[in-house]
């Protein structure tokens, strides 16, 4: 009994939240290592991009509300999510246009390229904070939990909980779907691989007779599929607030870094690496300890090997280390 | 000519015994990260001045203006020397200032010691200011943040809560709180399991839980911002059965945090600075739409000014080092009450050589060694509402 308690804690406090938690950043870095592989510039207005797409996901969530249309339990956002794309994606290659396409054609050096992106970052910052504000929004209905702490309890008679939400179940599902997919467009239809190729030798690909501009263009499309899902089921998790998407961008391209820039396999690996690290590595032991030893070994203190400050401490070391011995990340992707 | 000097130089003398023009230093954060909230302090203090003019009851008629001062909230020297300035070039008789803790300290040490200069600083909070060495010139109308620690500790025992886990936001806010609350709670046997910081606006905060649920207590003490990093505790504190009460000190008690978990904190405890004093009604109507009464500080910048003007007039005299004494006296009681708006009626009260007890908008009552003793509100999660249930 004592071993399934200490495996419930675990799972409760550990095990799931790091699972979403790194499921949330592996989408998120797939999208950056993507635009990094293909345009080979890495792109900071990625979390903003996931605000802005989160928040016309909300915006039409708030209008199939008022309509009263629900697909209970589920929530209404999953149905907005294509319309947020939609728009996302329309909004991306508008951006290109006017913006990425007349560095594109200059030659300009990635760095400056990375510069566009932060003033780009700087304007979509301030266009969400203008249109829903920069305060936090609600937008999750449907059923809350898959099981909560309480029912495990009465169902298993067990003395610890485990909650399970649905936006944590959400998020593992479509995550997993997500790459699913991603690996199957990019390895399988002809414009994944020739957007592979593109990535992979510009000349070559271009005197093979791929349209440059096309290639480019489905990548910003993919590129907003993912941060628009990324962010809604980012918002529904935890809660929508512009600045937070910012926030998440150190974390995202730490896991984007992790795994080697470019690679889109790294990147998974990548957010689960920080996210597990992150959770573990701070995590006080106590409870688990004081189940599956005996008494008299049982800790008196917290058993924690870090305080909970040095949370973010462990991301970036990590990312150090990495990047001294392996340079190309753990997955060899482009060199930074 | 001669005697037409000596004429003139007599009656100067003779009107400066009687009837002077008292000059009164509002030394406050008027640029740097409380500039906006320095707006209404400044106004506070002045109107507190402007009634005392009006009344014409201050030291035989004299009367009081007020010179500006920028204390800049963050810049010592800048505060310093602005001090400076007020004391040798305006030759200002008393401080209503500085606004923020570490340039009160600052001015204090480096200027109004060395110039015997009394300072009534109406937002420092820091617990240090308490004990720092002061010769008597320096008083706080707003408590020190030491006193929310204790209140919050008696609450949490009066309640039988004995184990607690503590979460607090990793700034000087956050932390000067936590610590005083630890140390009031531990030193009346309370147990803290443990202590984590959480930064403010971060993506994910389940390892913080994770580890504040290992530790386990009866209850969960919050002291974060309700609309930033402490409602993400809550939500995934909530979520993952790890707490179901909570306890709320003010940063946490607001509408955020109802509008975000509503009966979900059922049980949940908190407090907040507030009084059932009727001087803040009082002040809101004295002020009427000159600016707004119950912006933050407002209300103890006017305090901190009355306190000066009246203290001035049970000394009889503007000098600090005389009237310096007299401001605990005008403070506490024993006394008439004396509310905003009252101010000329406390003067005349203590021209007649009367006892007055000086309440004014915040409630103040001075202990220690001159800072206010500090009013909480104790509320309650009931219904998903907060509920008052009484005055500490």
């Amino acid at each position: 009994m004592d071993f399934l308690n200490a495996l419930v804690v675990l799972a409760n406090f550990v095990l799931i939240p790091a699972v979403s938690y790194g499921s949330q950043l592996a989408l998120g870095a797939l999208g950056v290592t993507l635009v990094y592989g293909i345009l080979r510039f890495s792109n900071f207005a990625h979390g903003d991009t996931m605000a802005f797409g989160a928040m016309v996901t909300i915006l039409f969530t708030w209008a199939f509300q008022a309509f009263g249309l629900s697909i209970a339990p589920l929530p209404t956002a999953l149905l907005a999510l294509p319309f947020g794309i939609a728009v996302t994606a329309g909004m991306m290659l508008l951006t290109d246009r006017w913006v990425y396409q007349f560095y594109r054609r200059h030659k300009a050096k990635p760095i400056i390229l990375v510069m566009v992106s932060l003033g780009v970052m700087f304007i979509l910052n301030g266009v969400v904070r203008v249109i829903i504000g920069p305060g936090e929004q609600r937008f999750n209905d449907g059923a809350r939990f898959i099981i909560s702490a309480g029912d495990f309890k009465k169902m298993t008679g067990l003395s610890e909980g485990l909650a399970f939400r649905s936006s944590q179940g959400l998020t593992i599902v479509v995550t997993l779907i997500s790459v699913a997919v991603l690996f199957w467009f990019l390895n399988r239809t002809r414009t994944g691989k020739s957007m592979r190729a593109y990535s992979d030798n510009e000349d070559l690909a271009l005197l093979s007779g791929i349209n440059p501009e096309k290639v480019v263009r489905v990548t910003w499309i993919i590129a907003a599929i993912l941060a628009t899902t990324a962010g809604v089921l980012y918002g529904l998790d935890k809660a929508f607030k512009p600045f937070t998407y910012f926030q998440l961008l150190l974390p995202v391209f730490a896991a984007a870094i992790v795994g080697g820039l470019g690679n889109p396999l790294g990147a998974i690996a990548g957010g689960y690496i920080i996210a597990f690290s992150e959770v573990t590595l701070t995590y006080a032991w106590k409870k688990v300890a004081t189940y599956m030893l005996p008494d008299s070994l049982a800790p008196d203190g917290l058993a924690q090997l870090l305080s909970t400050d040095y949370k973010y401490a462990v991301s970036f070391t990590i990312l150090v280390i990495v990047l001294i011995f392996k340079p190309y990340g753990l997955f060899r992707g482009k060199a930074v | 000519m001669k005697k037409l000097l000596l004429a003139s130089a007599a009656t100067l003398l003779a009107t400066a015994a009687t009837a002077e023009d008292i000059k009164l230093g509002v030394l406050l954060g008027f640029t740097g990260p409380i500039e906006s909230m320095a707006v209404n302090m400044g106004a506070g203090a002045e109107m507190a001045i402007s009634e005392v003019n009006e009344s014409g009851a201050l030291l035989d008629g004299s009367t009081v203006t007020a010179v500006r001062g920028d204390s800049t909230c963050i810049d010592a020297a800048a505060a310093t020397a602005a001090a400076e300035r007020l004391i040798t070039s305006d030759g200002v008789k008393g401080i209503v200032g500085a606004a923020c803790s570490g340039v009160t300290g600052a001015v204090l040490q480096n200027v109004a010691r060395p110039n015997g200069m009394v300072m009534i600083s109406p937002s420092a909070t820091s617990p240090a200011l308490t004990t720092a060495e002061d010769d008597g010139l320096f008083f706080r109308t707003p408590p020190s943040d030491a006193r929310q620690g204790e209140i919050m500790a008696e609450i949490l025992m009066e309640q039988g809560v004995e184990s607690v886990a503590l979460t607090y936001t990793n700034n000087d806010y956050g932390k000067g709180l936590a610590d005083s609350f630890q140390k009031a709670y531990e030193d009346m046997g309370g147990t803290v399991t443990i202590t984590a910081a959480h930064e403010d606006d971060k993506a994910d905060y389940s390892a913080e839980v994770g580890a504040l649920a290992s530790a386990g207590g009866d209850r969960l003490v919050v002291a974060g911002y309700a609309d930033r990093g402490g409602s993400g505790i809550v939500r995934a504190a909530l979520d993952t059965g790890a707490f179901d009460t909570f306890h709320f000190p003010d940063g946490m008690v607001s509408d955020g945090t109802i509008g975000s978990f509503g009966d979900e904190v059922d049980g949940s405890t908190g407090q907040l600075p507030g009084s059932d004093s009727p001087g803040a009604e009082t002040f809101a109507e004295v002020v009427g739409d000159a600016f707004d009464p119950t912006s933050i500080f407002a209300g103890e910048s006017y305090d901190a000014a009355a306190l000066i003007m009246l203290a001035m007039q049970a000394a009889g005299s503007s000098d600090p080092q005389v009237y310096k004494d007299k401001v605990m006296d005008v403070a506490n009681g024993p006394g008439e009450e004396i509310m905003p708006g009252e101010l000329a009626k406390g003067l005349e009260i203590l021209a007649e050589g009367g006892d007055i007890d000086y309440v004014g908008a915040t409630a103040v009552e001075f202990i220690g060694g001159g800072e206010s003793a500090g009013n909480f509100r104790e509320v309650v999660v009931e219904g998903g509402q907060f509920q008052t249930v009484g005055y500490r």
